[in-house]
């Protein structure tokens, strides 16, 4: 991981409305290297908007969002190239196999080596005995761990993810915690939306609290589970 | 440049790979072009029209109904899983991943057209000794158009719930003037006319493909993104 001075992700004023519907109301979020910053929220709070806007897939109504001081955009293909994305679906095809689906993202994201990288990706997630199978074969937990081998085969800088922990048998998700723990050490910054944050606690640096397209918290982990999980509700319900 | 054209043909491999797996586009569209020259050929009184006559209609009607189920199957793999947007995330440019698609659209239809043309001359009982490089040649030059919209359009519908139903929706009306261009060429070519009389059809298809190649590639971009 390159060293960087400023933040790995740096998003100013994010709006996003479909039609009158406003989702998103001016956000801002900033990730540095090796922090993870877990978001929380009620259902419709505007998290897997805010991921996608985050990850290039959709535009801001208002607002820009900045990874590595490049700000992505559609017309600005290299600003997406240290963005990794783990969303709700699983973003593999269902007529390759895992290996192959792993090996086109390398070679979409400019590995160096795609056979190598899919190796280790998937190694990494520990699903190097799985390569051959195709995705409709996997149950939902393997088919989450080769969705994650995607999203880090190119070894990204920015990791967003979407309910990463779906589907995770308890050890899978230990792994998965090992696994991001390590890439944080390494200079990783994450942002990870989930409903159970019990199981993303420990890798927060950061802790958010989205509600009606608003932070209605964004602090620095501190104290104990139960203690935030009262104040969460406490602002959820609000 | 040379990026975007090796990543272009890293997305159009990817089709042809998944597609040569599941075979489901270019299995439907070859049965369905097959069948269509079937109901042409028998629902023909032999007496009262000859094939020559029908025949240029027959065969761009297959080939434009079989295209657009090819293209229809095309993007509807992308729809599954959110494939799509794993393209959309990754560092290919807009123009490189309409490039791509386009190509493996292109390849589909024409492995349709390839299988599809034989059994066109079968049923119709037609010498083509002549006429066979003209009709390649019109194949190619009234396909590239429509598949550059049908691309489009793809990438436009695979967002929607009725991504079946909206392709051919949208798409037919765009089909129209490349496939009048080329039925009046192949009738032409299958009547051994010169090749003065097929001109100005040929140069139509022609401006076609510049026109709607590069409109559609302009505003894929457009298209895909939210």
């Amino acid at each position: 991981m390159p060293s960087s001075d400023g933040p790995i992700l740096d998003a100013v004023g994010l709006q996003r409305s479909f039609g009158s519907l406003r989702v998103l109301r001016g956000l801002d979020v900033r990730v540095g290297a090796g922090e993870a910053l877990v978001i929380v929220g009620p259902n419709g709070a505007g998290k897997t908007t805010l991921l996608r806007l985050l990850a290039g897939l959709a535009r801001p109504s208002a607002g820009e969002v900045r990874v590595l001081g490049k700000r992505v955009e559609p017309s600005a293909p290299d600003a997406r190239r240290p963005i990794g994305f783990v969303s709700h679906q699983s973003m593999l095809y269902d007529d390759l196999t895992v290996r192959e689906n792993v090996v086109l993202a390398a070679r979409l994201y400019g590995a160096p080596d795609p056979g190598d990288a899919a190796r280790r990706a998937l190694e990494a997630v520990g699903l190097a005995g799985h390569g051959e199978e195709r995705p409709p074969r996997l149950s939902r937990g393997l088919l989450q761990r080769a969705s994650i081998a995607r999203a880090l085969v190119h070894e990204p800088h920015l990791l967003l993810l979407d309910e990463p922990f779906t589907g995770l048998d308890a050890p899978a998700a230990e792994r998965l915690r090992a696994l991001l723990g390590e890439r944080l050490s390494t200079g990783l910054a994450l942002v990870l939306v989930t409903h159970h944050l019990d199981e993303a606690w420990e890798l927060a640096s950061r802790v958010a609290v989205l509600a009606a397209g608003r932070w209605a918290l964004d602090e620095p982990r501190a104290g104990d589970l139960v203690q935030f999980l009262h104040r969460y509700h406490a602002l959820a319900n609000a | 440049m040379r990026e975007a054209i090796r990543l272009a043909l890293v997305v159009a491999a990817k089709d042809i790979r998944a597609e040569l797996r599941s075979k489901t586009a270019l299995l439907s569209a070859t049965v369905f072009g097959a069948l269509v020259l079937v109901i042409f050929n028998f629902a023909r009184d032999p007496t009262a029209l000859s094939s020559t006559d029908l025949a240029p209609s027959a065969l761009w009607v297959t080939f434009a109904f079989a295209a657009m189920i090819a293209m229809n199957r095309a993007f509807t793999v992308e729809r599954e899983h959110g494939a799509f947007d794993g393209l959309l995330l990754a560092p290919v440019p807009r123009g490189a991943l309409f490039a791509g698609k386009l190509l493996a659209n292109l390849a589909f239809v024409a492995v349709v057209e390839a299988v599809a043309l034989p059994l066109f001359v079968l049923f119709f009982n037609l010498d083509l000794s002549r006429a066979l490089g003209g009709i390649v040649g019109t194949a190619i030059l009234a396909t590239i158009g429509f598949v550059a919209v049908g691309t489009v359009f793809g990438a436009m519908a695979v967002r929607t719930r009725f991504a079946e139903l909206l392709l051919p929706v949208l798409l037919l009306p765009f089909m129209v003037p490349p496939l009048v261009g080329a039925v009046q060429v192949t009738s032409r070519l299958l009547a051994d006319r010169p090749l003065s009389e097929m001109l100005g059809w040929l140069r139509m298809l022609a401006a076609y493909d510049v026109v709607f190649v590069t409109v559609a590639a302009l505003v894929f971009s457009y298209v895909v993104d939210e």
